[in-house]
């Protein structure tokens, strides 16, 4: 462990939630926040259940939501959603998102104040590094590591290690995050951070909006990172102001204190890799893993079925917002279908008073509630054999989004320019 | 602590994913118990027929790589409501590995040549392998032969066993801590 020299993001936050070291270089970590979804808390709850601990450790600390498959689509998961109701209800869990207000978890808790610099946050989602967009560390865990986050507070990790990414230059108009992300998991593989944390650093970042930087630790994890880490600048007091205006005299006051959770100068890296993205093109994956990645003039022209946008990728405001910039006042190509699900009721809302919503009806989109769905296969735009998928979400493994299907993973613009032209293809907004 | 071992499975393949373990189309199910008649439904291993080699083992040997995949921990949790409670291989995929022992139960790696001469020596429907934790010694029995073969697991793992798992290890310890 880094005693003498700088701290990394990472460590600061390990050292400050450090409750107990059992053995070896294993930290028992107090939490901030453990967050809940209903396909993998039921079975937490049941076990807890049956071992007569049916208790949770703080309820204010617990957040959970119904996302993956709302509204129910059959027995099994009606079930599933009931119980996290009488679980929620029973323990006096106050913030607890139900339909009507249910969005997709990481794109639902950040947009409520949930997520702050220095926090420590576990669930049972694999995408959960998403949060770390706000300094914050965040993993995916095991059933077994929710339970014990539920009951006592607390979750073991190794001490991490850590790659810093820093992203230079300048991203060119029509380039994204996602792309950015895309390309450098191509870079550096599906296992090029596992066990690490991964910070993402450099110009480009500080640059990026709370959104961008949250689309670009969501996929963190399929480079089998940890957790990614954007570091807390005044973007990040910004976006949470209206949460935090009580606690801070100013924004200045808030962004000093967060400083605290940014890596001493002389922290120790596993790794640093820089990228320059000024000449970066859009990037899209093509096969079954999402470290198959290429320019999308490479595959222009394949043909697809669906087009899918959401997620917690890219089902933000700022997503939906450049979708409807490519297709302005357009209708997409007789030969495919759209489905677009806005990530939360709040973006739904905002996307309806901004004149989003009827962008994709009037262009011949099916606009669907705010859900995980078919991002996972399980719901609403489940593809068939043999069918190809253009969409905004984070996996591509063969059969993702429906047994026998092909997921090729890509921006908002790449999507909604492929929804026009009814196969693969590059946005008006980016040009050669 | 709990004795863990009994009648053993041998499945001589590497790379057995959780996907063969348990698919995923059982993942809608919300009780342990559920997962029981689909165990290794979908190993591919030439031979291995689930309805009947799989009843009364408590104990699976195998090769490198087991648990690799998905993250779910239905994997574990299909072998604990199967009565398998203990997995001996040459290599395991680290989230499988930790859930296991989050699960109490031992996932124990030994050196290559030695689980070959596992598999060479022993392997067969009436082999018993039975472990002690605190010596980190495995006795092998078939037939009458039998044989002591040392391991070592770490002391946390150990301490999570001992205490039947993450859930109670933690309960006792670290109450309702939080941040
Ligand atoms: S949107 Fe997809 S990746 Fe994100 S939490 Fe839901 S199922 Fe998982």
């Amino acid at each position: 462990m880094q005693e003498n020299t700088g701290k990394t993001a990472a460590e600061k936050i390990f050292d400050a939630h450090r409750v107990d070291n059992p053995a070896g270089d294993m930290v028992v970590l107090g939490l901030d926040a453990v967050f809940c979804h209903e396909i993998t808390t039921p079975v937490a709850i049941n076990d807890l259940i049956a071992r007569g601990k049916d208790r949770v450790f703080d309820p204010s600390r617990i957040m959970a939501v119904i996302d993956h498959v709302t509204p129910a689509k059959d027995s099994k998961t009606a079930m599933q959603g009931k119980i996290m109701r009488d679980w929620a209800r029973r323990h006096h869990i106050e913030y607890f998102f139900d339909i009507g207000r249910n969005g997709v978890c990481h794109a639902l808790f950040p947009e409520k104040g949930f997520v702050r610099p220095g926090y420590t946050i576990i669930m049972g989602d694999s995408h959960t590094c998403t949060h770390g967009a706000f300094g914050a560390f965040a993993a995916g865990v095991g059933t077994t590591d929710l339970e014990v986050g539920i009951l006592n507070g607390v979750c073991a990790f190794h001490y991490p290690r850590s790659i810093k990414i820093e992203i230079t230059g300048e991203l060119p108009d029509g380039v994204f995050a996602k792309d950015v992300i895309l390309h450098i998991i191509g870079q550096i593989g599906v296992n090029g951070a596992t066990d690490c944390v991964i910070e993402f650093a450099g110009p480009v970042v500080a640059a990026m909006s709370m959104e961008a930087r949250m689309t670009l630790c969501n996929m963190a994890v399929e480079a089998g990172a940890t957790c990614g880490i954007c570091y807390p600048d005044m973007t990040t007091v910004d976006y949470l102001w209206p949460f935090i205006r009580t606690e801070y005299d100013s924004r200045q006051a808030a962004l000093e204190d967060y400083r605290r959770w940014q890596p001493d100068k002389g922290a120790a890296y596993q790794q640093v890799l820089k990228f320059d993205v000024t000449d970066l093109p859009p990037q899209l994956t093509y096969g079954y893993k999402p470290d198959k990645v290429c320019p999308v003039s490479e595959m222009q022209g394949t043909a697809v079925d669906q087009i899918y946008i959401g997620s917690c990728t890219n089902g933000r405001i700022e997503d939906l917002r450049v979708a409807a910039r490519v297709l302005s006042g357009q209708r997409i190509n007789d030969s495919v279908r759209g489905i677009v699900s806005p990530a939360t009721p709040e973006i739904y809302q905002k996307a309806l008073d901004e004149g989003i919503i009827k962008t994709f009806m009037d262009a011949g989109f099916c606009v669907a509630n705010p859900t995980c769905g078919a991002c996972l296969g399980m719901s609403c735009g489940v593809i068939a054999e043999g069918e190809v998928c253009a969409s905004t979400t984070n996996r591509n493994f063969y059969g993702r989004m429906g047994k026998g299907g092909m997921v090729h993973l890509m921006s908002p613009a790449t999507a909604a320019a492929t929804a026009l032209a009814g196969h693969i293809a590059n946005s008006n907004l980016y040009r050669e | 602590m709990h004795t863990f071992g009994g009648k053993t499975l041998f499945l001589d393949r590497s790379d057995i994913n959780t996907d063969e373990i348990i698919p995923a189309k059982y993942l809608t199910e919300i009780s342990k118990k559920a997962l029981q008649p689909y165990l290794l439904e979908d190993l591919n291993l030439e031979g291995f027929d689930p309805a009947k080699d799989i009843a009364g083992c408590r104990v699976i040997v195998t090769r490198a790589n087991f648990g690799c995949g998905s993250s779910r921990e239905h994997a574990p949790w299909a072998l604990e409501v199967n009565g398998i409670h203990m997995v001996i291989a040459q290599s395991f995929a680290r989230i499988f590995r930790q859930n296991m022992f989050n699960c109490g139960m031992p996932a124990i790696d030994l050196p290559e040549e030695i689980i070959d001469r596992l598999f060479n020596e022993f392997s067969g429907p009436d082999t018993e392998i039975y472990a002690d934790l605190e010596t980190g010694e495995l006795t092998v029995e078939k037939q009458g032969q039998r044989t002591k073969i040392a391991f070592t697991v770490s002391e946390f793992d150990r301490a999570l066993v001992a205490a039947g798992g993450w859930v109670e290890y933690a309960d006792a310890r670290y109450g309702t801590t939080g941040s």
